[in-house]
Order: structure tokens, then sequence, then C-alpha cells
């Protein structure tokens, strides 16, 4: 055996508390090595060049890099040594940076701490076998979760790439919540209008299977094999027969259904169809507030319906798809007014959220179009804006800033200026902004030339006082409290997850911050991926974020997807748990302590029942090895022997 | 009903200025079957004035009377007064996550604090401990003509990390508490405005202003009568309301009780035992039209009764 | 204001100080107003309390200290219950208070006296003595008829005594005053 030592200096980052001369020098004398030295900084390409030069020159057969965390460039010098004709499992890596060089400034102990970590790499490497991954195949079909601008951008770009794709949509209609919008910042472009054939290209493609109003019942397999169950709610109305005109939402009786497209602003039938746009534009009756299921008598929609699509004892039905790769763009929920006692809670009608005004703009909202107060239906002249209601503030628990609130104030002052000449708009503001294409320069416009006041301070209180609402704040650039009598307060309310996000995060084994928010690979550099392989992220899901950069990431997700599936099969790794099947007694104990189900039992030809891992579920955690009484399941690359070596060459030399 | 028992620590002020808060309190703990022991020899929380001058010192002069209450061998103090508790809260708190603060503030004392009393409001104990279905089953007397705006001041739960009681953007304890003895509750928007605190002697006119926007917004609400729970406030308010008016130019003549006066006066004492007569603003026009519960109920079955026949019509022309 | 060359002149120790004795951290503050926007006493300021902070933050110890704000605040918790960034700013306003009378800077004597005339009544008797602290202040201010309009409205109801609450512990009480001083003097 011949184990060649590096030994990296990484600038000063290592060299500065370690005496890397020190460790080659020591590393020469340890058993088994063959040749050691130290390089300046050892993955650079000459560094790699001079290990590949160093294997050839000193005929090297394994190979000790001490240098940073192996989560940094394991990859890189296994890839290294591979190139150099050694098998890369015939490498490890010793941390003496963020485990060693970077903990204190004590030369002798760090230098110590690093001959030992050496030393003990150089023994775990003697024991390595060669590891070959297999290959298995992929199914080259997408699941695309959320039918928002998001996934239906992903949903598209696969299609259109030649893949089968599978769209999941939690509510009756696609669009997510920039169907709500009225206008988007900055071109103040109808949304819908600009969504709309986006919208129409998703249910019309080929490649595209759709299913509104479902939700992701479960989620098995492993990347390129996925089983997926998806739960079609029941909606009442087949869907099949519907042709969405209308009639049985007209002559519905009951009229205080909660309206969830518009967020509560006015009531809607029990019997409903989302939006004029709606795609599938196909009715869907809210059981909690439908007569026929809360009364037992009622029936008009089914008597009414042209084509007879009502069925009141229609079920909820489970779906199987299978798909080789998962986009998750469940996009985001709001905070409720009720976490914001100092502005009503949510008891004050003439106080609501921004989404709420964004329908009571809208054309085909609630009310037409018309800005009026909930309370009374007037039309409102003095009209507050409050950002930052509930972001970056930590005594909530939000710290951060929920990204597009800014600019959509501006647009809806915009806009409210436009619909209301005489009316007065402000907006309480801390910061404004606007880093986009054109974003500061809309901010500016609401200022200059729609006569919007801005006003620098924050809002402490929200109080009514006869019809009007008092909006008590600080201008804190003149330096003062200042008040204004609102007819209408609109609160740029907080972006929270998506409700149920927590829930389908575990069902796609996918990581979520703090809030919700899932954990992308890599904050600056692999913002689409998580750190489950076959499952991608797209759009606001992954934090608050607008309409172009959720497009964006949209498209990244598909683009990732894509070259994925390039290949026909994928490289599973080799550092599993593997069976020795002459050693197991079959007690079944890993089966049952494995989390990822991973391990079935096999019959042999002689009667006996052994162990089997199933080598594409199992995740490598070694669970099974240490529970195993006979040691018969052991994890490659971490194996009984492999690691008891280490720990011998610490505690016993 | 078992007993309940708890040490009491007037404040001040209750024994002098705000005497009716006491006897309120006491009669209306005492027919909830409340046994109140007043803390032996309690002596000045120490309020504003002492934490104006060091916080070390504040919290020794409050955790004396702690200290008090742990030699009787109990673990909770109940007071009317906000202020009293807050200092009370505060200096208890602290002394519980600072050891280096607890030790100084024990090398003041005679006998030191050891951390063990929960101090609270009157108005917690009777919303918590004792709860609205108790207090409402008291009730023999109505009071047709009184509409209250709550009125609980700035301190009493705020803020809430120290206070530990209500919500601190819109209490409701004493909004529950006056509806359960059936009195009409105006929403009150102006419940935790501060209403000048300490300040009505030495800048009275600046008391007198904020005073006065309590009391617009009460009249906006549609009350006729203030409820309050703090005697400071009562002070600024009631007392010193011809003070306001003549700061503000306004015509105030609004009564402020105390949320015990109210109870009290449901449960059926006179207003002379419950203090009303020692206020300021004349209560009694809005009370005097109080009577029995009995009284309302028999009038309402006889209502009930002479609209009856008609079911029997409708039945003969069926027929 | 003036203008202030803050190289040469932000006292930061003072601001080390107020950080120590108060526990709360200034650099949390993000000058968002909310406080000033919730106090109630932003009209008699005479710098609204957003501004103390942010002074305190530029570390302007004699602009705070000869300030009127830190002794008009009435520790009404408006500003603590509020802030985003969980400042207790009441806290931070007692502990300017607290620095300004250590120091002697007294914008408002009027409170300082009323204050004073407080605790002299609880450090003699143990508990407050109401006609007692009125009539204490009314000559030490020369303000000699403060409320004397109300005199008649609460005489005969029982709600004044003329002599004062005596309590047994009362020389415990003064203990309490009498250990702080010595520890205060022997501190410098």
């Amino acid at each position: 055996m011949r184990v060649g030592v590096f030994i990296c200096h990484c600038g000063n980052n290592i060299a500065g508390t370690v005496e890397v001369a020190k460790v080659a020098e020591e590393a020469r004398k340890m058993p088994g090595v063959a040749f050691a030295t130290t390089y300046m900084y050892t993955c650079s390409e000459p560094g790699q060049e001079e290990i590949k030069a160093a294997i050839a020159r000193e005929k090297l057969d394994r190979v000790v890099v001490a240098a940073c965390s192996p989560r940094m460039h394991e990859l890189t010098f296994r890839r290294t040594v591979e190139k150099a004709g050694l098998n890369r499992y015939f490498f490890e890596m010793a941390n003496i940076r963020e485990h060693c060089s970077w903990i204190g400034e004590d030369k002798e102990l760090n230098t110590n701490k690093a001959i030992e970590a050496v030393k003990i790499a150089v023994e775990k490497v003697k024991q390595n076998k060669p590891l070959f991954p297999s290959r298995f195949k992929i199914n080259k079909r997408v699941l695309v979760i959320g039918g928002g601008v998001a996934g239906m951008q992903a949903a598209l770009d696969c299609a259109d790439g030649g893949l089968e794709v599978v769209l999941v949509e939690k509510s009756p209609s696609l669009g997510g919540m920039m169907a709500r919008l009225d206008k988007t910042f900055p071109t103040v472009d109808c949304s819908i209008c600009i969504l709309g054939p986006k919208m129409v290209d998703v249910s019309q493609h080929e490649k595209i299977t759709l299913y509104a109003y479902s939700e992701i019942e479960e989620i098995k397999g492993y990347v390129g094999n996925y089983q997926i169950k998806i739960r079609k709610k029941a909606t009442y109305v087949d869907w099949s027969k519907c042709t969405g005109c209308g009639a049985c939402v007209e002559k519905c009786p009951s009229r205080n259904a909660y309206d969830y497209f518009n967020f509560g602003v006015a009531p809607c039938r029990a019997i409903n169809i989302p939006f004029p746009q709606a795609i599938p534009k196909k009715a869907k009756i809210d059981p909690k507030f439908c007569r026929q299921f809360t009364k037992g008598k009622c029936g008009v929609c089914a008597k009414i319906c042209p084509v007879g699509a009502i069925n009141y004892e229609m079920q909820d039905e489970i779906v199987s798809e299978e798909v080789g790769a998962i986009i998750v763009a469940s996009g985001y929920g709001l905070i409720d007014l009720d976490k914001l006692p100092e502005y009503g809670g949510g008891r004050y009608p003439d106080v609501i959220s921004g989404i709420q005004y964004e329908r009571i703009l809208n054309a085909s909202g609630p009310t037409a179009g018309h800005i009026v107060r909930p309370s009374d239906h007037t039309e409102p002249k003095t009209i507050v804006f409050v950002s930052c209601a509930g972001s970056r503030d930590k005594s909530i628990g939000i710290p951060y800033c929920s990204n597009f609130c800014c600019m959509y104030i501006a647009k809806q002052a915009i806009l409210t200026k436009d619909h209301i000449p005489d009316s007065q708009c402000y907006v309480f503001y801390m910061d404004i902004r606007s880093p986009g294409k054109g974003y500061d320069e809309f901010t500016r416009r609401a200022q200059e030339e729609y006569g919007v006041k801005y006003i620098r301070g924050r809002v402490s209180r929200i109080y009514p006082k006869g019809k009007k609402l008092v909006v008590k704040g600080a201008d804190t650039l003149l330096g003062t409290q200042v008040e204004v009598e609102a007819d209408l307060v609109v609160l740029a309310t907080a972006v929270i997850a998506a409700p149920d996000a927590r829930i389908l995060a575990e069902k796609l084994h996918i990581s979520y911050d703090p809030y919700g928010f899932y954990v992308e690979s890599h904050p600056k550099l692999r913002p689409v991926e998580t750190n489950t392989s076959g499952v991608f992220l797209a759009g606001a899901c992954q934090g608050p974020k607008d309409i172009p950069a959720s497009v964006g990431q949209g498209s990244a997700a598909a683009a990732k997807v894509l070259s994925m599936f390039s290949k026909d099969t994928l490289e599973s790794d080799p550092q599993i748990a593997r069976v020795n099947q002459n050693i197991c007694v079959g007690c079944r104990k890993c089966i049952r302590t494995c989390p990822f189900g991973a391990i079935e039992e096999q019959e042999l030809r002689d009667g006996r029942i052994v162990a089997k891992v199933i080598e594409t579920v199992c995740a490598g955690c070694g669970i099974c090895n240490s529970t195993c009484p006979c040691g018969a399941i052991q994890l490659q690359h971490f194996t009984d022997n492999q690691l008891l070596a280490e720990v011998n060459a610490l505690c016993l030399t | 009903m078992a007993e309940k028992e708890y040490v009491y620590f007037p404040g001040c002020s209750l024994e002098a200025s705000a005497i009716e808060y006491d006897l309120s309190v006491r009669k209306v703990l005492g027919a909830l079957g409340v046994k109140l022991i007043e803390l032996d020899d309690w002596s000045c929380c120490g309020s504003t004035p002492a934490h104006s001058v060091d916080h070390g010192f504040a919290a020794a002069v409050a955790a004396r009377n702690l200290a008090l209450v742990e030699k009787m061998g109990h673990s909770t103090l109940i007071t009317p007064c906000p202020a009293c508790l807050s200092a009370f809260k505060k200096a208890h708190l602290r002394m519980e996550k600072d050891k280096d603060f607890q030790k100084e503030v024990n090398s003041l004392l005679d006998e030191p604090y050891q951390g063990g009393v929960t101090a609270k409001s009157v108005l917690q104990i009777i919303y918590e401990d004792i709860g609205i279905k108790a207090v409402a089953e008291k009730v023999k007397i109505d009071l047709p003509d009184l509409q209250v705006a709550p009125y609980y001041g700035c301190i009493i739960n705020r803020p809430p990390a120290v206070m530990e009681f209500d919500d601190p953007e819109n209490p409701v304890a004493m909004d529950r508490l006056m509806e359960a003895v059936g009195i009409k509750v105006c929403d009150f928007a102006f419940k935790v405005e501060c209403c000048g605190a300490a300040f009505g002697v030495t800048k009275r006119k600046m008391v007198n202003e904020l005073s006065a926007k309590v009391l617009a917004m009460a009249l906006e609400a549609g009350a006729n009568c203030l409820v309050v729970t703090c005697q400071l406030c009562h002070q600024n308010l009631d007392l010193r309301q011809e003070q306001i008016n003549r700061t503000m130019g306004t015509s105030f003549n609004l009564p402020v009780l105390f949320f015990t006066q109210v109870i009290g006066l449901t449960y059926g004492f006179s207003p002379q035992e419950l203090g009303i007569d020692k206020h300021n603003i004349n209560a009694e026009p809005l009370i005097k039209s109080r009577r029995p519960v009995e009284e309302r109920i028999k009038e309402e079955e006889e209502k009930a009764k002479a609209k009856k026949p008609k079911p029997k019509k409708a039945e003969e022309e069926e027929s | 204001m003036e203008p202030i060359n803050l190289t040469q002149n932000t006292d930061w120790e003072f601001i080390e100080q107020v950080k120590k004795e108060s526990g709360e951290n200034p650099s949390l503050c993000y000058q968002c107003g909310n406080c000033t926007a919730g106090c109630p006493y932003t009209k008699y300021f005479d710098f609204p309390v957003n501004q103390i902070m942010r002074l305190l933050q530029t570390g302007q110890k004699e602009t705070i200290l000869r300030s009127r704000s830190i002794w008009l605040c009435a520790t009404c918790e408006t500003c603590t219950t509020r802030c985003p960034c969980q400042i207790d700013i009441a806290h931070i306003m007692d502990v300017l208070r607290i620095i300004a009378r250590r120091e002697n800077y007294v914008a408002e004597k009027e409170v300082k006296i009323f204050y004073d005339a407080f605790l002299s009544s609880l450090k003699h008797h143990g508990r407050i003595f109401e006609v007692g602290i009125l009539m204490g202040y009314n000559f030490r201010s020369g303000h000699l008829f403060t409320d004397a309009d109300l005199g008649p409205k609460i005489l005969g109801k029982g709600k004044i005594h003329f002599l004062p609450p005596r309590i047994q512990g009362r020389d415990k009480v003064a203990e309490i005053f009498r250990k702080f001083e010595e520890k205060r003097k022997s501190r410098g």
C-alpha cells in the first residue's frame, strides 16, 4: 500500500495557525505513507495537477488530502484521483481547517491536532474498499406541485422540452396569487390578461396533465422513480359535463359562503366558479355552506343544470402517477389581520389587507372594480397604505422583508388616483425597496405624478372615530407624531409560508426554515435545488419574491429537470448499506429501524430469510449498521472496521 | 364554593384619596366569598418616584413587601393598584432573571426576598380565579341606565411580558365582567391610552389634555359612564374633571366609577357602602333607576303573556 | 439642531453606560418611529422618543440629559409594548432619567421636586402622606396654590388625612434609603 498525503496551506487559513511543514514531516513517518507534501491551494487547478502527477510518479494507490471540510471539495478531489486512475473511494479528507485551524490561535495545539487528523485519515484510507455506483433507469416524467405563475412556467418549459408533466393545483383554478391581481408593477399590465394565455397553454398542452382542486396525498420512491398518489377532491360537480355556464351560481340560495379567491372581501354562493377567467372554468360546491349538505334539502343547482353535472354523492378520488422528478411551486400565504391587534386585529371592516384591496380594484372582483368601503359601500376619499404590517417585525416572529409590498403599494396608490381623481393617498413607510428594472422610477412616479404622500414612519395605532379611521403614525423626517383621518386603510400584510407548507415538505422529505419557506441547496449558487435529489423549487415557496423572479425560477427548475433527464440513467451513491447474507440471521431488526423503508426481506434458495437493501432507496444513514446484532449489514465506506481503524489510530498510538 | 384567601396590598392612596376603591373591593370580594388578609405593616411600593432614582433601590422598596408576604407563608399578593402591581412584578422578574441584581437588592433589605411571590391585580383574580360565572351568580340588581366604556389605563396589562394578563391592545376583562353583571358595554377604542399618570400635580394642563381625550372618546363610543380599575386614572378623570373643562373649554359631566363599585351595585350594596357618594362627578342620575332583577323578569313575562292571543287566531283561521 | 461632528463628539462611554445599566442594545433600533407614533406625550416632549433613541445611538449625552423629554416620560409602556425590535424603550428612558438625576441634570424642576417630596414621605413614614407631599411640593416649588381647587371637593368625605400614616417598620424603610446612599457614595 502506498498512501500519498497532501497538506494544504489554504493560503493563511490553515498555515496561519498550523505548521503544515511539520504535519507533512510527521505524515511521512506514518506506516503506509509513501509520500507527503504541502501545497498552497490544493483545490486549484495546479494543485489538482500536482496530486495527479504525484500519483503517477510515486505510484500511489491511496490519497489523503488534509485541508478544508469535505463538504467543500471532497467531490472535487474524488474526481481528481479518479482521473488519475484510482477508484474515487480510495480517497479521504482530513478537516484541518473548520475543525482545527479556524478554532483557535494556539499553533502547537493546532499542529498536534492536525497531525492526529491526518493519522486518522491515513488509517481509514488504508481500510477503504473500492466502490462502484450502480446506474438506474429514470422515468422521464415530471410532477409540478402548484399551478401559479412559477408552477405554470416550469410546467410549460418542461412540456415544451418534450417531457410529460403532471400539474397538481390545490384550488379549483390555475393562476395562483397572480390571477387575483388587478394590475402588475411596474408596467401596470392587466394581470389576468398576461397570465391568461399561460393558463390556456397549460390546459391545452398535450404533454401536460392537469389535476385541479387536487392535493398530493403521498409520495413514495426516490429520484427518477417516484410513485405519487394524488387526491382529487370532490367538487360535487362532474367536470367532464360542466360547461361553466354559471346558471347554478346564479340560482344558488346560499349566499354567505366564504369566498377563498376574493379573500373574504364579500361572500359568494355555496356553488361557485372562482373568477370569470378561471381555467378549468367549472363549478364547485363548498359543502360547509351548501344547504343540501348542511340541511338536507335544496337541490336547486341540480335542477337548474342543463347538463345534469351536479353529483352530491361524489367522493374524493385517489389517482396514481409515476414521475422521475418533482418541482415544488406551492406559493405563499399572508398573515391574518388578527396578528396585528394595534391595527384593529380584523375587527374594523374598513381596515383591509393589500390582497383584499387588489380584489376591490379588480374589474372582475366582487365590487366590479368600484373602490368602496366594505362597511358602507361609499367611495373613500382618503386612503392610507401601511407598509410593513407584520414584516420586519421581530416581535411577531417575522423579522424578514416581504419583498414586493413597497412596489404593490405604489401601484395600488396610482390605480386609486386613476379610479378616484379627487382622492388623496398616504403611504407610511420605513424604507422603500424597489430594486428591479424600472421599479424605483415607478415608486417615484407615484409620488411625483400621482400626488401620493409618502410619510417616513411606522403606524402605531389605528382606531375608529365616527365613520373614519384615525391612523396614528410618525413622520421621523419631520420629527413628530402625525395623524391621518382615513376612509379606508390598506395594510401590506406580511408574506408567510403557504398554509400546510410544512405538511407538504414532510411528504417530500425536504427541509424548511423556521418560517416554513423551503430550503434551497445553496442560498447563492443553487436557489432552485433542494438537498433531496429529484426535488426542485420554484417561486415564493422558497421565499417571498415577485413575478419575474418566480417566472425565472420556474424556468430554472425546468432546466434542472431537463438536464437531469438528458441522461437515460442516473448514478446511485454507493455509500449505502449492504448485507453480508452469510452472516445475516434474519432477525429483521434493521428492517424495523430503517427510517426510509429501504430494507426488505429476501428468501434464499435454502429457505433462509435474510435482509436485502433496496439500493436506490437507502439514504446511507447507518442506523441499520448500529442496530444489527451481528454486524451483517454494513454501511459501505463507513464500515465498523473502517471506523474502528480511525478510533484506534487516535487512541491506541 | 371553597373560600379563597388572598394577601391584600391596598396601596397608599386607597387609604386616603381613593378610599372608595378599597371599600368597594372589600365589599365585592366579601360577597364572592374571598377572604382578604391585609399584608401586615406593608410599606409604600415606591411607584414612579422610586424608579426615577435607581432600579435597585426601587426594587428594594417594593420587594420589602414581597419578603413580608413570604414571611406570612403565602405565595400570592393581590393589589387593586396597577402601579403597585407593576413595581412588584418588575422587582420580582428582574430579581429572578438576574442573580447579581437579586443580591444587590437584598443587600438593601433587612429581610431578603427569596423570589416566591406572584403578584396579581384584583381585576385579574376576579376575572380568572373567581370567574365570570361565579360573578354573574350573585347579581340581584339591574342598572338599566348605565352604558359604560371600560377604561383600563396604560399599565395594568403592559408590557405584556411583565404584567402577564389580558391583551395589551384590546383587553376584555372588565368588558366581560360588566357584561356578566348585566351592564351595557360600549365599544371603546381608548382602553389603554394614558390619562396623564402621575403628572397631575406638576403638569396639570398636560394631564387635563390627555384625560380629555379619554373622556371624549368615551362619549364617541356612546357611553355615559367610564369604568376604571386604577385610582390614579380615576383621580385624573373624575376629581380633575372640572379642571379638564377649564383647560379644554369643554363641558364634560361624565361619572367615573370603579368596576368593583358597579359590580357592588348589582349585588345590592348601597352607593354609600361602595363610596360612590365620595366621587366628584355625581353618578346618582345614572344609578337611581336601579331595581331588582326579579322585577324586570316579571315585567317581561307579563309582556310575553299579553302577546300570546295571536297564535290562537291563526289556528282558528286554519280550522 | 446644531451640526454635529460625529468623530469628535460621540460619547462612546455614555452609550456603553446606558447599555450596561439598562441591559438594552440601542443598535437594535431601526428608527421606524413606532414609539413616537404611539407616545401620548410626544406633544410635550422637546425631543420625541425616537429622537432620544437616535441621540443615544449617536452618543449625544449632553443633549439627552438636558432634555425635558426624559422627565416628562410617564412610563406608560406604549412604546415598549409596540416596538417591533422588542426594545424596552420605557426602561431606557427611565435609565436616562436616573443618570440625569445622578449627574444633576434636571430640565423639569417641578417633576423632581414632586418625586423628592414623595420619597421624603416614604422615608419618614413608610407610606405616602398625601397632604404632606402636596404641601411639601407647593412650598418647594413656589407654586403655593397647586390643586387648591380640589381641596373642597374631597374635604369631609374621609379622603384626606391630616396626620401621616406611620407603620411599625418605617425605620426599616428608612434603612433602605440609608444603605442605598452609602452604596452610592462608596461607588463614587
